[in-house]
């Protein structure tokens, strides 16, 4: 164990067990899974979609399958004409309730650098490039408010279920450094 | 303050390296740094722009060598000394000498997490009507507070267009130091990249920031 915990538990301030209690959400309950179950229902239900986009911490508070949602969460919907990319250059403001916590590339100073100057490199770093024409919209996440991509449903899922659906959502995608999978990226 | 967190724009980083599969941590200290500093904040001891801001006052070599978990152990180290919690002697020993000060709340326990695993809100009632609505034209201010401040420098005296009014939040160049909420009127507002980096710059792109109405003017 590091000196501060150990420092910090025998004054008082701290409970182990509830640092376990911490650590564990974050490793077991509380992922990009969450915010995919979101994206999924916006897909197939045009009323929640547009309450996502009108109030997303209200929206996702219906859905009683998905974790509790602190305030001011936006939803920023991709288009084929819009694309958009969150980022915090000034510390690692992520929606942690919706995708888990953020990765290391997020928080790093490579993306958080770059990515409000350069985003269509950045994409690039993830194999991703978008049409000329398309235009890129970068979030940068500096006060509480928290983003989320809404992504475009991809092609050739017509009449698939939420659940199915869901799969496709990759983490990248709600975060805007890539797109939904395609039916032909998953094993079905 | 005007400190090495504040990257937006910085070129010379390199590429932006993904790792497949990654786990929430990469070494079991890193999850017991995080969960720490929710802890701390639960029982009172800082709130979120009070940590912030010890991350970012911390010394600016030691910030660039560090990883992002060393980066707040640091700064949590720093917090709780700077504020009396804990001795300077206590940390180097890695064990107290005495019990600990009574904090504004109770420590945290494993069967009430909902409130730190759950964001609170940061909206306040507006102590007067918001200044800009969607639409209107502003000006970034150029400030260079040596305190705390969310407005990045790369979005500083220029030119954007409030979009979104996302109401009335605690300010954090306020609560960082300590000085209560200070509500402002809180904007999403949206600078072409020709704005902010010149006529070269891709015209396809535009970058939004969020910013508190004192840090913005009519333009």
């Amino acid at each position: 164990m590091r000196a501060l915990e150990t420092v910090l538990t025998e004054k008082g301030y701290v409970d182990p067990a509830a640092l376990d209690a911490i650590v564990d959400a974050y490793q077991t309950k509380i992922g990009p899974r969450n915010g995919a179950a979101v994206v999924a229902k916006a897909w197939t239900d045009p009323i929640f979609k547009r309450a996502l986009l009108d109030d997303a911490t209200k929206a996702v508070a219906t859905l009683g399958h998905v974790a509790r949602t602190g305030d001011h969460l936006v939803a920023v919907e991709n288009t084929a004409k819009r694309h958009n990319v969150i980022v915090c250059t000034l510390c690692s403001c992520y929606p942690w309730e919706v995708l888990g916590l953020p990765p290391v590339w997020y928080k790093s100073a490579p993306y958080r650098s770059r990515v409000v100057k350069d985003p269509r490199g950045v994409l690039a770093d993830f194999g991703l490039t978008l049409p000329k024409d398309t235009e890129v919209r970068v979030w940068d996440s500096t006060a509480e408010t928290r983003f989320i991509v809404l992504p475009m449903r991809p092609e050739g899922t017509d009449g698939w279920s939420e659940q199915q659906l869901a799969e496709l959502v990759t983490r990248d995608s709600m975060v805007g450094t890539g797109l939904a999978r395609r039916p032909s990226e998953i094993q079905r | 303050m005007n400190g090495v967190h504040d990257l937006g724009g910085m070129d010379g980083f390199g590429p932006v390296e993904p790792e497949p599969d990654e786990p929430a941590f990469h070494a079991a200290w890193e999850g017991r740094v995080m969960a720490i500093n929710r802890a701390m904040g639960a029982a009172g001891a800082w709130n979120i722009d009070m940590a912030r801001d010890a991350r970012e006052r911390l010394p600016a070599d030691f910030a660039f060598r560090a990883s992002y978990y060393e980066r707040w152990e640091r700064a949590m180290e720093d917090q709780v000394v700077a504020g009396g919690l804990v001795a300077p002697d206590e940390i180097a020993a890695g064990h107290a000498r005495s019990r600990g000060r009574s904090l504004p709340k109770p420590p945290l326990s494993a069967d009430k997490l909902d409130p730190v695993m759950t964001r609170g809100t940061f909206a306040r009632p507006a102590p007067a009507p918001a200044r800009f609505k969607a639409g209107d034209r502003v000006r970034t201010r150029n400030i260079n507070p040596e305190t705390h401040t969310r407005l990045p420098r790369y979005a500083r005296n220029h030119v954007g267009v409030i979009e979104r009014v996302q109401g009335c939040h605690v300010f954090p160049d306020s609560s960082a130091l300590g000085k209560g909420d200070d509500p402002q009127w809180l904007y999403t507002v949206v600078f072409e990249a020709t704005e902010l980096w010149g006529e070269d710059a891709d015209p396809r792109l535009k970058i939004s920031i969020e910013a508190f109405e004192p840090y913005l003017e009519a333009a």
